[in-house]
């Protein structure tokens, strides 16, 4: 028997990102707003401190910030009929567990997506005709536009302190910023990161092809910084310690060093660690939310009542607890009706190693310290002649060098022993890696369920995974690698290494913890768990947000988008819903 | 963040109580006034931080004051009449603060700083009473002191008294504008800054002789110099960076640390812009002491320092030693880094610290503590180096202070621990 708490006005599933936005945003209007995460508590001080947090066993290979398995996992399979298997280690993805959620660990790359991303449907029928879309993919305009969402990037790139180049700002083009941006009212509040010379190299070859190559979006600090809430960041000492670690310079863009210190002295909120939520409980006529259950870390179950009811957990664990707790009607891939778990998507990445003669001093890297050129993502180029939808950006970043798993390698190189010794000696300093970053339609066959036969801790299903890229992405990936390595060979490297993605998927080597769908947004509820602001069709005093509400992915990293709609839904609850609660768009 | 809810808490209370207090009792609105007087009079005092434990109730007492004569354990202020001062009248209150004795006619320890309150005037007492009268009543005894031997005995305060305290309310100097009178009214009366600021003889008095010259703020801290000296006090600061470090606990040139963070956070923090640029203003006109020569240091010594501090500080503290500005602090040209003792640096190589982080500066920026990865001699040899770099003097630190810092730390515990206000940590 659940022991009942007091009620609070909003409770917050996850205190990641998108928890301590709306936090933030709903405790300045007054209501008591408590934020359940499943992981531990951390903190800038003691537990990022730069006395000990660059150790890449630990954090990197161990995966010292990430959920664990053995509490909270998914059963995965590529294809219907097949039979899914429950993931015992993380791999393909790592979503962060603990205060901060993946915002701890995450590089910091903060894109905006594109104009054209946000209709994506419409405006690929309208330029290339219907028939160009394949009747299994299942992409669709998403219900805002980029003009809508405009403001929210900009809070959000305030927020964190972006470093880079506006490309376009009210309309007018910058030289050294991405031309193909939509427009944005203001700069970024921070200059570009030091160039590295991996960046360099990359910049000059990309120009020479004709190219217009940028300095990425940086969440990490090229100057100290004090955000609109008053909280202040240092420089980035580009320890190269970003992915995989918490930041103990206050220079990496984290809930921790951008919202918590006001939030938490808030008399309005409060947050729990260790706690899993297991159901959002919902009243007899299944349309209004009380609530949700949860479990602590003695397996003890609490009820916590609330007027609202937000998930902001990652987006598999969103899609997870909407299915347990019947919210939204579950997809069903044969028929193509219902909606929740319908439409999940990933990214589709390749690389192309170039060992070089120039001396690179990979090790002075930040998380996303980069250049990268635009002209291949989403509709930026004519894709009429090349038969697929979608694209991505093609980067070189300086992330690190570390030890252990950053270093590359020529395909000649021996696998172990002295001659590996030699090749690592001669190469660790002189090679860099032109990445893609693909994007990935939705199809029919791609989504999440519940599992029939694995169980959780809790005795719950796991949430199951069915999942391979469409051919379309293995084609504008092939594409896309190509152009990359284009780029790599104007380089005028001593050799490269061409990596493709090899079919079917496999959720076994590390990509990308880019996952998104499942609880999609958009015009109609036939097609989409939530309305444009994020409600539940089916319960109006229920949100959910995060990656899970794209409807299909782009070509960027997903955090800048992220966390322009946890502000969106924020000031829709503010503005519009706290004002007359209920339905926000009448279905 | 519960501290901060016990806080506001107990502030909504006493200004409800207040209110209620002006309405029934007195029916006029002088004694809403007078309460509001109270409550900024015992900011300015800073009573909150010796008489509340961190987790216990505001006022109510029973912090442990260390002292070289042992541990006095601070009373309950709350207007309990058994165990509190509910009982006491207001001419009992002004005896405690004017004269150091209680109600009962025994002798206060001067760990209470009465040698300072001595010269608040009547109606300010009056007020603070009033004030301390709206908060909730806390039933609550402090522990028993433990004071080292004949020190028990509270009569011996008398001969203290003879010699070291001078009784008596501020007098308003003629020749001083007014601002100056009132800055020195906070800085020597209710702010009481020279209970830690001043060097202490071996009774434990402020040495006159030596005002402001910097002093032992308990516990293994060290006070630096408040005087105009330009290598470690205040000599080359702006009434204006005063003002702000009083106002946020940080300024271009430093942020404040252990104790002073508590006084910033718990007090200064709260005085009005008008006061804060009167205590400044005071502050500046204590004239330059002499610091202590300093001999060359040892070339081996600083080459070890300065490799210690390329590997461990130089993240954050930059290679230049400027540090970043409006994050982390500077390490170059900075007086308190000159400091003529290094307990406060020492105190925070060994186990970090946490910056001030009122309204206006709300990050709480962090360093992490040394004390598990680097020896005595390694924080010494570190020490000794910015304390005589980019255009920093100051006499060496030598392994054995280290090692003293590092025991009084293992019995109190990381000084941050203890903030009252602090919500984050």
């Amino acid at each position: 028997m659940a022991t009942r708490l007091n009620p609070v006005d909003v409770v917050l599933v996850g205190f990641g990102w998108t928890a301590s936005i709306i936090a933030q945003e709903l405790t300045d209007e007054g209501l008591q707003v408590l934020a359940l995460e499943r992981g531990v508590d951390r903190a800038t001080v003691p537990d990022f401190s730069t006395t000990h947090i660059q150790d890449e066993l630990r954090y990197a290979v161990r995966g010292g910030l990430f959920q664990a398995p053995v509490r909270e996992t998914l059963s995965f399979r590529n294809t219907r009929d097949q039979t899914a298997l429950p993931m015992r280690h993380l791999g393909s993805f790592r979503p962060g567990a603990g205060v901060g959620g993946a915002g701890v660990h995450w590089n910091g790359q903060t894109w905006r997506f594109l104009p054209d991303d946000f209709v994506l449907r419409s405006h690929t029928e309208e330029r290339y005709g219907a028939d160009f879309i394949a009747p299994d993919i299942t992409i669709q305009d998403w219900g805002v536009s980029y003009d809508d969402l405009e403001p929210y990037y900009d809070r959000f790139e305030y927020l964190c302190g972006v470093s880079g180049t506006a490309g376009n700002v009210g309309g007018s083009l910058r030289q050294e910023g991405n031309p193909f941006e939509g427009a944005r009212r203001r700069d970024y509040p921070l200059p570009p990161l030091e160039r590295s010379s991996g960046s360099l190299m990359f910049d000059k070859a990309a120009r020479e092809l004709g190219y217009h190559p940028f300095p990425a979006p940086a969440a990490n600090t090229s100057r100290p910084y004090k955000n609109p809430l008053g909280v202040q960041m240092g420089q980035c000492t580009y320890c190269g310690f970003c992915e995989w670690f918490g930041c103990g310079n206050n220079s990496k863009a984290s809930p921790q060093s951008t919202i918590l210190p006001v939030l938490l002295k808030k008399d309005n909120f409060s947050y729990r660690s260790g706690c899993d939520v297991t159901r959002v409980k919902l009243d007899n006529t299944g349309k209004k939310a009380k609530g949700v259950l949860y479990r602590d870390l003695e397996g003890r179950e609490y009820e916590q009542p609330a007027q609202l009811v937000i998930l902001c957990a990652f987006a598999h664990h969103n899609v997870h607890l909407l299915l347990l707790s019947g919210i939204g009607r579950p997809y069903d891939p044969v028929s193509g009706t219902g909606v929740t778990g319908r439409n999940y998507a990933y990214q589709i990445t390749s690389s192309v190693e170039a060992f070089v003669d120039e001396l690179i001093n990979p090790y002075m890297g930040a998380g996303a310290l980069g250049q990268a050129i635009d002209e291949f993502n989403t509709d930026n180029f004519d894709h009429g002649p090349e038969g697929f939808i979608g694209g991505g950006y093609i980067a070189l970043w300086t992330t690190g060098g570390r030890p252990i798993t950053q270093h590359h390698l020529p395909k000649d190189a021996p696998k172990w022993g002295a001659g590996w010794k030699k090749a690592m000696s001669e190469n660790y300093l002189k090679s860099v890696s032109v990445a893609t970053h693909g994007s990935v339609v939705s199809h029919r066959g791609a989504y999440l369920d519940l599992d029939p036969s694995y169980k959780d801790a809790y005795g719950n299903p796991l949430l199951r995974l069915t999942f391979d890229f469409h051919d379309n992405d293995y084609r504008m990936s092939e594409f896309l690698t190509g152009k990359a390595e284009g780029i790599a060979k104007a380089m005028k490297p001593r050799s490269i290494n061409v990596n493709k993605r090899k079919k079917p998927y496999s959720i076994v080597p590390y990509q990308t913890t880019h996952n998104t769908g499942g609880a999609i947004m958009g015009d109609d509820p036939r097609t989409s768990v939530v309305n444009r602001y994020l409600q539940s069709w089916d319960v109006p005093n229920v949100f959910v947000v995060g990656a899970c509400n794209f409807p299909q992915n782009a070509g960027y990293n997903p955090t800048g988008t992220v966390g322009a709609l946890a502000f969106w839904a924020a000031d829709a609850i503010r503005k519009m819903y706290l004002k007359n609660p209920g339905p926000l768009i009448q279905a | 963040m519960q501290a901060i809810k016990h806080g506001s808490q107990c502030l909504a209370a006493a200004a409800c109580t207040a209110l209620m207090a002006a309405a029934a009792v007195h029916a006029q609105g002088t004694e809403f006034t007078n309460v509001q007087r109270g409550r900024y009079l015992a900011q300015a005092g800073d009573c909150i931080s010796c008489h509340t434990v961190k987790g216990g109730k505001p006022f109510a007492g029973g912090y442990p004051v260390e002292t070289p004569f042992g541990t006095i354990f601070s009373s309950n202020i709350t207007p309990d009449v058994v165990t509190g001062i509910g009982n006491w009248s207001r001419d009992d209150f002004y005896r405690a603060m004017h004269e150091g004795r209680r109600k009962d006619g025994q002798y206060l320890y001067p760990a209470c700083p009465y040698p300072w309150f001595t010269k608040m005037p009547r109606e300010d007492v009056d007020a603070l009473k009033s004030y301390l009268d709206t908060l909730q009543p806390v039933r609550a005894m402090p522990p028993e002191n433990k004071l080292i031997w004949p020190l028990g005995w509270r009569r011996l305060v008398a001969g203290w008294n003879l010699l070291f305290f001078d009784q008596g309310e501020y007098v308003h100097r003629e020749d001083k504008p007014d601002v100056w009178n009132r800055g020195a009214y906070l800085v020597e009366g209710p702010g009481h800054c020279a209970a830690c600021h001043t060097p202490k003889n071996m009774f434990g008095a402020s040495d006159r002789d030596k005002a402001m010259q910097g002093g032992d703020a308990g516990e293994a801290w060290y006070a630096p110099s408040l005087t105009a000296s330009e290598r470690d006090g205040l000599g080359t600061w702006s009434v204006n960076d005063i003002v702000q470090y009083l106002k946020t606990g940080a300024n271009e040139d430093t942020a404040s640390t252990g104790p002073m963070t508590e006084v910033v956070m718990n007090s200064t923090q709260h005085l009005s812009n008008a006061d804060l640029i009167a205590m400044a203003t005071y502050l500046k006109d204590i004239p330059a002491h002499k610091p202590e020569e300093v001999k060359d240091i040892d070339e081996q010594v600083m080459a070890r320092g300065k490799g210690l501090y390329i590997d461990q500080c130089m993240g954050c503290h930059m290679a230049d030693g400027k540090g970043q500005k409006g994050a982390f602090p500077p390490l170059a040209d900075s007086p308190p880094i000159r400091a003529s003792q290094p307990q406060t640096l020492i105190q925070v190589v060994l186990a970090g610290d946490f910056m001030a982080d009122p309204p206006e500066l709300p990050t709480g920026l962090a360093m992490p503590g040394f004390a598990w990865k680097l020896s005595d001699q390694q924080v010494a040899d570190v020490l000794t180096y910015v304390r005589n770099t980019w255009g920093n003097r100051a006499p060496p630190v030598d392994a054995d202070q280290v090692a003293e810092v590092r025991t009084a730390l293992h019995e109190h515990g990381p000084r941050y621990k203890r903030l009252i206000s602090q919500s984050v940590h």
